[in-house]
């Protein structure tokens, strides 16, 4: 027990102090093991500082004793949301590489399920951005649905999240019998709710009012740190992989670019980049749409596998479009079945580093929504 | 005025009897509490396509019950930094806050516990000790997510409070009276007897409705804010400030936070069922009118309010704090002053 002294208060000497709050890496609200530590005014944030590393696992390390196929796996533990996006640009690398020609059915299959997982992304990301802003039934109403998503991709893989799915130059599991009307299924599913979600929240005058005009991201600081993906594409810039560098066989399909418009709220804010993703999920219906209808049935989708993959000296970059922005992989040969080098390059991590520059000035309730509209993912942030 | 308390009626008043009157709104608290957390988990299922506690007996209607056990069995745990005294105290006196409420709440026409002729006064000034318990624990607790929480239950406190007693203060004008059962007994009659549609009195009232009417919405947004729910649970805030003013605590002292703010639910809605619902009448004059249908009227009208401040916890997003402030100074508050202005002069040249 300290004993009790008596204080002479100088009342004209008093003076405000800024508060210094840990937030994270258990917090409801952190998207897991991030830990940010804020300066507050009162409510306002005067600084944002993030901490990484508490689910660091030295992923680009580890790679380096691992060979090429082993590696699938352990990129779909990056980004655990949306693991199929993940494994694309690498086995992209790896074929490029190669020299392998990937089937036709192979490519659409691939289309489809990476962007099943994109629309299972988004409605993780605009639920869990709900819940942020205290909405807690539209975040049951997506996982509801993400659930169908699941089970197609569990089907065709044999996992619910961490699919090891993609192989250089195929794909492990064929298509199932009723493979098709489930898609089809799912996205009028995805629609649906994506109406109800659009009434019951987006459209909500008191979501509208906590994320409009908050966390403004102007196009040129976007550019600048290096931003990508609905971040991006929320200030209004029409960047996407998908189709200024068409890989695979995007060039085939009619789909748009959805940015940042600004129909409610400044271009760059919260509810833009949140808006983003809503239209992105629709586009990503689209595009399924169009490859079930041109996916050709026969084929074997294992066929054109090597058996044994030893890369030629040398050293390659890909990229492809995540959910969450141009997640790339650096691979450098040295002529083994192992990599000499790998790196990756991470959309979460590199969105998160905007942060302190979009949230100062802003109150601490809006911290939290700046942070759930850039929809990041610890695993892949900290690999 | 024919009494307001049977059981002083049929056993007088002395020491048993004011035990009794006393534990009858503790009991009913208590009773009401376990059905209100069962509801808001029902509810919140069946908006969410979920089936909700399924488990603890038939459709899992002892889940509350299991709830509280689980939280009294809990270890009691007073964080070595806080001030333990205040720690303590603050749930004590945030049910205690809630709890006296009930003493004014007409229950029925043969059952108010304390019949105060300045009702309505009492619930406000009585209300208002909730807060200063929140301010207690946030600021005894020691912890930066606390004091934030408990600062801005302040700032929320002087907000709604002026609102709410301006909506209460018209009907007050129109009734002539702050004694709560004598509000219900003026509006003895018909639906259209009650507040919320003018009150009893010639087809003149027509002029008013439209203002009984915006001061009884305004006074239940004021009066979710005061129970700290969606979308004012400000003070709470989960998403930034994990749980507010109540991080620290656990065990029995939770389940008090958590048994006060549905006392508080039923209280304000108890207080909104008086003043604009007609109390424990019966909304078709004299069809199942008397003090034991009054309960029956009394709790199903309450009831409803309450199902509505559930709905409305589950489908809308939570306010900032500088939002409530604003809604509450610049929108409610002018509003609900128009609105008794308008009161007044009806009033006056009635």
């Amino acid at each position: 027990m300290s004993e009790k002294k008596k204080i002479d208060i100088e009342y004209s000497q008093l003076d405000s102090e800024r508060m210094r709050i840990n937030v994270g890496p258990q917090h409801p609200s952190t998207h897991g093991v991030l830990r940010l530590e804020v300066e507050v005014d009162g409510e306002i944030v005067t600084d944002v500082v993030p901490h990484l590393g508490y689910l660091h696992r030295s992923f680009e390390k580890h790679c380096e004793y691992m060979t090429y196929p082993q590696i699938i796996p352990y990129i779909d533990r990056m980004d655990y949301i949306s693991a199929m996006n993940n494994e694309w640009p690498y086995v992209m690398a790896l074929e490029k590489m190669l020299d392998v020609k990937v089937p036709e059915k192979v490519e659409y299959l691939r289309v489809i399920v990476a962007e099943l997982n994109r629309i299972a992304n988004h409605q993780i990301a605009v639920a869990t951005f709900g819940l942020d802003a205290g909405a807690f039934t539209p975040f049951l109403f997506y996982f509801r649905d993400r659930e169908y998503i699941i089970w197609i991709l569990e089907k065709l893989s044999g996992a619910r999240l961490l699919y090891n799915y993609f192989r250089v130059g195929g794909v492990a599991g064929d298509v199932y019998p009723t493979f098709k009307e489930e898609c089809h299924d799912v996205i009028a599913k995805v629609r649906k709710t994506n109406a109800e979600v659009m009434n019951l929240l987006i459209h909500n005058n008191i979501f509208i009012k906590r994320t409009a005009g908050v966390g403004i991201l102007t196009p040129d600081v976007a550019i600048n740190y290096g931003c990508s993906g609905p971040v991006l594409r929320g200030s209004g810039m029409a960047h996407d992989l998908r189709r200024d560098e068409p890989y695979s066989i995007y060039d085939r399909f009619d789909f748009d670019i959805p940015v940042g418009k600004g129909e409610v709220g400044v271009v760059g804010d919260c509810w833009n980049r949140n808006m983003v993703r809503m239209h992105e999920m629709e586009q990503s219906c689209r595009i399924i749409e169009q490859a079930l209808e041109q996916m050709p049935m026969e084929g074997d989708v294992t066929a054109a596998i090597p058996k044994r993959i030893k890369l030629p000296k040398g050293e390659i970059y890909s990229r492809a479009e995540n959910p969450k922005g141009e997640l790339g992989f650096y691979i450098v040969s040295n002529g083994t079945d192992k990599p000499e080098r790998l790196k990756a390059r991470g959309p979460s991590f590199v969105n998160l580093s905007v942060i302190p520059e979009i949230s100062k000035g802003y109150m601490f309730a809006d911290l939290i929504l700046i942070l759930g509209s850039i929809d990041i993912v610890l695993g892949e942030v900290d690999r | 005025m024919q009494s307001t308390n049977f059981i002083w009626d049929l056993f007088g008043v002395n020491l048993l009897t004011v035990v009794a009157v006393v534990a009858l709104p503790l009991g009913f608290v208590l009773i009401y509490a376990l059905v209100a957390i069962l509801a808001e988990l029902k509810i919140s299922a069946w908006i969410q396509e979920r089936l909700g506690p399924m488990r603890t007996g038939p459709y899992g209607i002892l889940q509350p019950v299991a709830e509280v056990i689980k939280l009294l069995q809990k270890e009691d745990i007073t964080p070595d930094a806080s001030s333990k005294l205040l720690y303590n105290l603050a749930p004590f006196i945030i049910f205690s806050g809630a709890y006296a409420a009930f003493a004014v709440i007409p229950f029925s026409s043969a059952f108010m516990p304390a019949n105060i002729n300045v009702g309505l006064f009492y619930v406000f000034a009585i209300g208002s000790i909730s807060a200063m318990g929140i301010v207690m624990g946030g600021w005894a607790s020691s912890n930066k997510y606390s004091l934030m929480g408990a600062m801005r239950s302040v700032s929320q406190l002087i907000s709604y409070e002026i609102p709410a007693a301006m909506a209460v203060l018209s009907i007050v004008v129109l009734s002539s009276s702050m004694n709560m059962q004598e509000i219900s007994h003026a509006q003895t009659g018909y639906f259209w007897d009650w507040y919320l549609f003018g009150g009893p009195g010639s087809w003149t009232k027509v002029f008013i409705i439209p203002f009984t009417i915006t001061l009884a919405i305004a006074y239940f947004i004021a009066s979710l804010a005061e129970t700290n729910r969606v979308p004012f649970d400000i003070p709470e805030g989960e998403s930034e400030l994990v749980a507010g003013f109540h991080t620290e605590y656990g065990g029995i002292k939770f389940a008090m936070f958590y048994f006060a703010e549905y006392a508080n639910m039923f209280v304000v809605s108890a207080i909104f069922t008086t003043i604009f619902l007609g109390g424990w009448n019966s909304p078709f004059g004299e069809f199942l009118q008397g003090p034991g249908w009054g309960v029956m009227w009394f709790i199903l009208k309450s009831f409803s309010i309450v199902f509505v401040q559930i709905w409305v916890r589950w489908t809308l997003p939570r306010f900032r704090v500088d939002q409530l402030m604003y809604l509450g100074w610049k929108v409610l508050l002018p509003v609900s002053f128009i609105c008794f202005f308008a009161i007044s002069l009806f009033v006056m040249f009635k």
